[in-house]
């Protein structure tokens, strides 16, 4: 049995409120809150970046693990916001929890899927006996645009997994990819923020990818909606998920836990893996878990997940998701959020 | 400015908080040197600390150095660690009216400065209260 041996999230305390952003832009706040679901979103601080958050949220997944880091023989950071163009984020994270020299290491890009293909990764070396645990992360501390729709979302998170045959806390049943080429949202080399293709985001990018992800590993597994505890879908907004578990027969009650976005954004490649966490922290033995990410430009992983028994050792070893969330928090005003992503710099 | 060859050399240290454990009388040396200070022992073990412990004095900041004028005004203070090791790092995420002298705190891994637009960026630890 390969499987997930430990998992850990980190969300930085910094949130701005959707209303505070809406009212510099004379943008209408209601319709962003009620229409997409979205209330409010984390920030990083100064000090925060990419790596930062990757190497907490490894502490978190080691902690829940126990296993020696010098063990891990893989390390690979997910995300589009790596904070150097040309020096891997997975060297630091590797030094930082006392992972190297002898593990395998690069950084993933994939819109806001890096963070499951370098789970998928991790899984697929675990199995084939290459290493004996994989350290998979998904982070980002995502920019939009000053008054773009994305800068309503755009957040930072990280959530970490170590992949591994011993002590598993859910064993992965089934992995599938859905992609295509599709421009729907990109970043040019140099440049700051993204751009998108507005409404071409959602049936042809977003929806098509997921269902297409979502039904063929369920026809893969000869699964069906009801066989599933939880589920968690990419979330670039509250909405968005919603509708697409609807259009394949989840209830909102198997995708609530998952769906953090209302309260700290979309955290790009950190967005279905921090759903997955907070899946875990409540999880019991033998709940089967579906998971399904998507990335711009365009794909969609999905993966199967059965807990077992070792799932109750570990839920308290490292804090819950949902008490990260709703723990300490600070909220900025537009003038310092925009200080802290480097959106006005001082003369 | 910081070379990459120095910052490289503190790696351990300001990453993993490894110290240097005396072989004959215990005593922690952080960072690490070559001679104990007690007893002039030269054989150490290497350990990580401990990474939470309890704030033994604190100051903000509010006339920094150049390089840390965005994080104007900050906290800065001595914590003694679960190991008895005494660290001096800057406290992040409070409001400057929760800290006291002997407040639990945890370490955290953070950026402390880059090297201007194109140089290396340099991480390390800072201090966060425990809730």
């Amino acid at each position: 049995m390969v499987g997930i041996v430990g998992y850990g999230a980190y969300i930085p305390r910094y949130r701005i409120k959707v209303e505070e952003i809406a009212k510099v832009w004379g943008a209408d706040a209601p319709s962003y809150k009620k229409g997409l679901r979205l209330e409010e979103k984390s920030v990083p601080y100064l000090d925060q970046d990419t790596i930062t958050l990757s190497v907490e949220a490894s502490k978190n997944a080691l902690k829940r693990a126990g296993i020696n880091p010098k063990e891990i023989g893989a390390v690979y950071v997910g995300s589009e916001s790596h904070p150097y163009a040309v020096k891997p984020s997975g060297t630091i994270v590797a030094e930082a929890i006392g992972a190297t020299p002898e593990v395998y290491c690069a950084d993933f890009e994939f819109a806001c899927k890096a963070g499951t293909e370098a789970m998928h990764v991790c899984y697929s070396l675990v199995k084939s006996e290459e290493i004996k645990y994989g350290l998979a992360i998904g982070a980002d501390t995502s920019q939009g645009a000053p008054g773009d729709a994305l800068e309503y979302s755009a957040s930072a998170g990280a959530a970490a997994f170590i992949f591994g045959k011993d002590n598993i806390i859910a064993e992965v049943e089934a992995t599938y990819s859905f992609m295509t080429d599709t421009p729907d949202f990109w970043r040019r080399e140099h440049q700051h923020y993204p751009r998108h293709g507005g409404r071409f985001t959602g049936e042809k990018a977003y929806f098509r990818h997921i269902l297409g992800a979502a039904r063929g590993i369920m026809e893969k597994t000869g699964t069906k909606a009801e066989d599933f505890s939880y589920v968690i879908f990419h979330q670039p907004n509250g909405k968005f998920p919603l509708k697409v578990g609807k259009m394949l027969g989840f209830s909102q009650e198997q995708i609530e836990t998952g769906l953090l976005v209302p309260k700290i954004g979309n955290t790009y490649s950190g967005s279905s893996p921090l759903g997955l966490t907070a899946v875990l922290d409540i999880a019991k033995p033998g709940d089967r878990i579906l998971l399904v990410s998507f990335g711009s430009g365009a794909g969609s992983d999905a993966f199967i997940f059965r807990v077992t028994e070792r799932i109750r050792e570990v839920q308290d070893k490292a804090p819950k998701t949902w008490d990260i969330i709703n723990g300490k928090k600070f909220y900025l005003d537009y003038g310092t959020y925009a200080k802290f992503r480097g959106k006005i710099l001082k003369a | 400015m910081i070379t990459p060859q120095r910052y490289w050399r503190e790696i351990p240290q300001r990453y993993r908080l490894e110290a240097g454990k005396c072989k004959k009388c215990g005593y922690i040396c952080f960072p690490p040197r070559l001679i104990c200070p007690k007893c002039k022992n030269r054989e150490f073990e290497t350990v990580r600390l401990n990474d939470e412990g309890k704030i033994a004095s604190f100051t903000i900041i509010r006339v920094p150095p150049e390089q840390f004028s965005d994080l104007s005004p900050y906290a800065i203070g001595i914590i003694e660690l679960n190991d008895g090791v005494k660290i001096l790092a800057q406290i992040v995420d409070c409001d400057f009216e929760e800290l006291e002298i002997g407040k639990r705190v945890k370490v955290e891994f953070r950026k402390i400065r880059s090297e201007g637009e194109a140089g290396i960026i340099c991480y390390g630890y800072k201090a966060v209260l425990l809730e």
